[in-house]
């Protein structure tokens, strides 16, 4: 679809917006992070190495973040500078709507659910 | 032919989902299909089809397409509105023991259609139309980032209107009002095909939407002429970029929410029934993070408009523009944080609703400011009265009334009270017809002679406009009164005799904002007739300030033939008052899009699956979007996507530009 941009607008915009192009070894860094920070959540669960399942859960989603924050610095190529900027404007951007709406949520529906659900006592109003 | 046969290939569809037992259906119908077959004749007998779909449906240009997004608006107002009328009829007639004429099968039917269509098919063509068109043109570009997606988008938001549209013929629309709460929406309270029109409908239209969506942020942030700053834009590329940014991240959330709806109503699933673990409370809350963007998603350009209208017709530079994109830019980040005040009163406790109370009253804030400077441009500046300012103080008074209601329901005690009744429907009326429709009509009013070179007569305009307000305050007006004696939303019969003449009066104004509808089509016909008197050669009739005015009166496909370079935030009038000379020679050839059938083709065949989903048709829904991905795929082949503008071609338009220029000094 970029060929559009271009055919529209070749001959009167530079298109010099700083595209962070990862390395190879970038793309193997990026790689092996990935397949090590999989490998130790599989690892967890299947040896039940620690103690209780809410601790190896939280572990696991902890490495889920790190996760996803790998993927985005060598395979989307993120950083403070690419696109002068704009793509760490709308990850900031994007995880603010995120933690709003995951939380407020979380907050409204805990809400909802001890007020409105049926079986329970309206003794537990807030 | 056996059942199972005729099951398999017509799915639920059979003669007898045909609504014949509803005379007022049958009798549209009628009159619908004459009205189409004599237009379809019409272009038939001047072989117009052609030309329609080489210039048109097939095009990539921006200006095309938003003219049509504006063409969908219009015509889909007239369905929206046929709605209301009806409703108002209904209200007005159905007291004393009177059933009104509608069933309650249909009048449910019908106000559901009334607020899915003007919400998603009328103020959202709209709105897209006028930014599709003048975006581009105020930042300097030859067109947007992603031209062919641009059709696609909008074939796919006509693709959901004509689900919306044959649901009124083939079959019922929903009966759960406009946001389909479950569990009425669900399978087994709503086992018809009404939810699931609803549900496709939303969702081909949805995939346009938001695509649009990506393709105008890319457009703004990318293809800016040189010299514009972010702080150099238009505040309407502002207020258009900060509401594509909104679309693009609540539209998902509605995408998602209506797949599991649809997972419920077709698989079986249980997210949002009463049983099994599943919570209808989700669906409220999920489906409201994606509803409060989008009032402002509609109404953010509709500031930008009158930013614009204002400051041109005071012959003065916008007052306060920093603070005008800081306080889109808040109210950007806060429409996000209000949504739960659409259901304080559905067991929150009082810390959730008075979190949410405040953030909604705080939202007041930067509106408000926003009103300031609107009138501190106005304040000792040289008004012209024109269409679109007229529109524009229409706008203000109306809005700031709207508003204030709205602050007042966004106390949740006094929403326990008011919650569900007629005062939250004259609010939120208040404020998309104030805000939304207005700054629509001033936008269509403003712009008019940008896209088709000659004025909007001005007659059939003021008759329009005092039609619509005065009609407006006598159709919501009484809607506040009733609300606040109780009156709740969405009855079809009444008791109380005394409430009577309160419907009346609404229905008197509604009929009042029915001649303003067609004084509006009386005016583009007779501008379109008089055009010759109307004519503007100079590209700039309303002596104005942004830069889409420093080209001709229709642009040139090629919008402009150099790039302009910006060096103030009314560049327009900057360059006229540095003595700008129009470049009459050093032409070069224009590299452009070529115009694509493929973005028509998709959006049929989504239609189609659409359809064959609606009514179990399953072969039709397979084959379709087997089409679909054959289509996409294939279109990837096509290698065929632009072309030069030959040089002499771009001489020859300029050469006749410069004659205009010249026979109008």
């Amino acid at each position: 679809m970029s060929t559009d941009t271009h055919a529209a607008h070749a001959d009167d915009h530079h298109h010099d917006d700083g595209h962070a192009h990862s390395t190879f070894s970038g793309y193997m860094l990026g790689f092996v992070l990935s397949v090590v920070l999989t490998a130790i959540p599989f690892w967890l669960v299947m040896s039940g190495t620690l103690p209780s399942k809410q601790i190896t859960a939280l572990v696991i989603m902890a490495f889920a973040v790190v996760q996803i924050v790998v993927h985005m610095i060598y395979f989307l190529h993120m950083s403070a500078k690419s696109e002068n900027g704009w793509t760490m404007m709308a990850l900031i951007f994007t995880i603010v709507m995120v933690v709003i709406a995951l939380s407020g949520s979380l907050w409204v529906m805990s809400h909802l659910n001890s007020n409105m659900m049926p079986m329970h006592q309206m003794s537990g109003m807030k | 032919m056996s059942p199972d046969l005729l099951k398999l290939i017509f799915g639920r569809l059979g003669f007898e989902s045909l609504p014949l037992h509803e005379p007022i259906v049958v009798g549209t119908f009628a009159v619908v299909a004459l009205g189409g077959a004599a237009l379809l004749g019409g272009l038939t007998y001047f072989r117009l089809w052609g030309y329609l779909w080489r210039e048109w449906f097939t095009t990539v240009d921006h200006k095309r397409i938003g003219i049509m997004y504006m063409i969908l608006g219009i015509v889909m107002l007239l369905r929206g509105f046929a709605d209301a009328l009806m409703m108002r009829g209904q209200q007005m007639l159905a007291f004393g023991g009177s059933e009104g004429y509608l069933n309650a099968h249909h009048y449910d039917q019908v106000f559901t259609a009334h607020g899915v269509i003007m919400i998603f098919f009328v103020a959202m063509p709209l709105v897209t139309g006028l930014m599709n068109y003048v975006v581009p043109l105020q930042i300097g570009a030859r067109d947007v980032s992603f031209p062919f997606l641009n059709n696609f988008s909008f074939w796919m938001t006509v693709g959901g209107a004509v689900l919306v549209m044959a649901s009124l013929f083939i079959g019922e629309f929903a009966r759960t009002g406009w946001l389909a709460y479950p569990p009425l929406s669900n399978i087994g309270y709503s086992p018809d095909v009404g939810v699931d029109y609803y549900i496709w409908a939303l969702q081909v239209a949805g995939v346009g939407t938001t695509l649009s969506g990506i393709n105008l942020i890319c457009t703004i942030v990318k293809l800016r002429c040189p010299g514009m700053t972010m702080m150099k834009m238009p505040v309407f590329t502002w207020t258009s970029l900060c509401t594509n940014v909104l679309i693009v991240a609540s539209f998902p959330v509605l995408t998602v929410v209506l797949a599991l709806l649809s997972l419920d109503r077709y698989v079986g699933t249980n997210f949002f029934t009463n049983d099994f673990g599943g919570s209808p409370m989700m669906y409220v809350n999920l489906i409201w993070i994606w509803g409060h963007p989008e009032v402002y998603i509609l109404v953010l350009p509709a500031f930008g408009i009158f930013s614009e209208v204002t400051s041109t017709f005071s012959g003065k530079r916008l007052f306060g523009y920093t603070s005008m994109v800081y306080a889109t830019v808040v109210i950007t980040i806060l429409s996000y944080l209000v949504w739960l005040h659409h259901f304080f009163t559905m067991g929150s406790g009082a810390s959730v609703n008075s979190f949410f109370g405040i953030t909604t009253m705080i939202i007041s804030i930067p509106t408000g400011a926003k009103m300031f400077n609107w009138l501190f441009t106005m304040y000792r500046g040289r008004i012209r009265y024109e269409l679109p300012m007229m529109w524009t103080i229409a706008f203000m008074l109306t809005f700031v009334l709207g508003g204030m209601t709205g602050v007042l329901l966004a106390v949740p005690p006094a929403d326990f009270v008011l919650h569900n009744s007629l005062f939250l429907i004259a609010h939120f009326h208040n404020v998309i017809i104030g805000g939304v429709v207005f700054g629509a009509f001033a936008g269509i009013n403003y712009w008019f002679p940008k896209a088709f070179g000659f004025k909007l007569d001005v007659f059939w305009g003021k008759l329009s406009f005092w039609f619509w307000v005065v009609g407006f305050y006598l159709a919501f007006m009484p809607l506040y009164v009733l609300g606040l004696m109780g009156v709740t939303r969405r009855l079809r019969v009444f008791d109380d005799p005394s409430l009577q003449i309160w419907f009346v009066i609404a229905a008197i104004g509604a009929f009042l904002v029915f001649l303003g509808i067609l004084s509006m089509l009386m005016q583009f016909a007779v501008s379109l007739l008089r055009r010759e008197q109307l004519k503007d050669v100079t590209g700039d009739p309303w002596d104005a300030r942004t830069l889409e005015w420093a080209t001709s009166s229709p642009p040139p496909d090629y919008n402009f033939a150099f790039t302009p370079v910006v060096h103030d935030n009314d560049a327009w009038w900057d360059m006229k008052r540095r003595g700008y000379q129009r470049p009459l020679t050093g032409f070069k050839p224009i590299h452009m899009p070529s115009s694509t059938g493929t973005g028509i083709i998709l959006a049929g065949l989504a239609t189609a699956m659409g359809f064959g989903l609606i009514w179990y048709i399953w072969w039709l829904a397979a084959l379709s979007f087997a089409g679909l991905l054959v289509v996409g795929i294939g279109h990837t082949f096509n290698y065929h996507r632009d072309f030069d503008i030959p040089a002499e071609d771009v001489i020859r338009t300029e050469d006749a530009r410069t004659k205009l220029l010249a026979g109008a000094k």
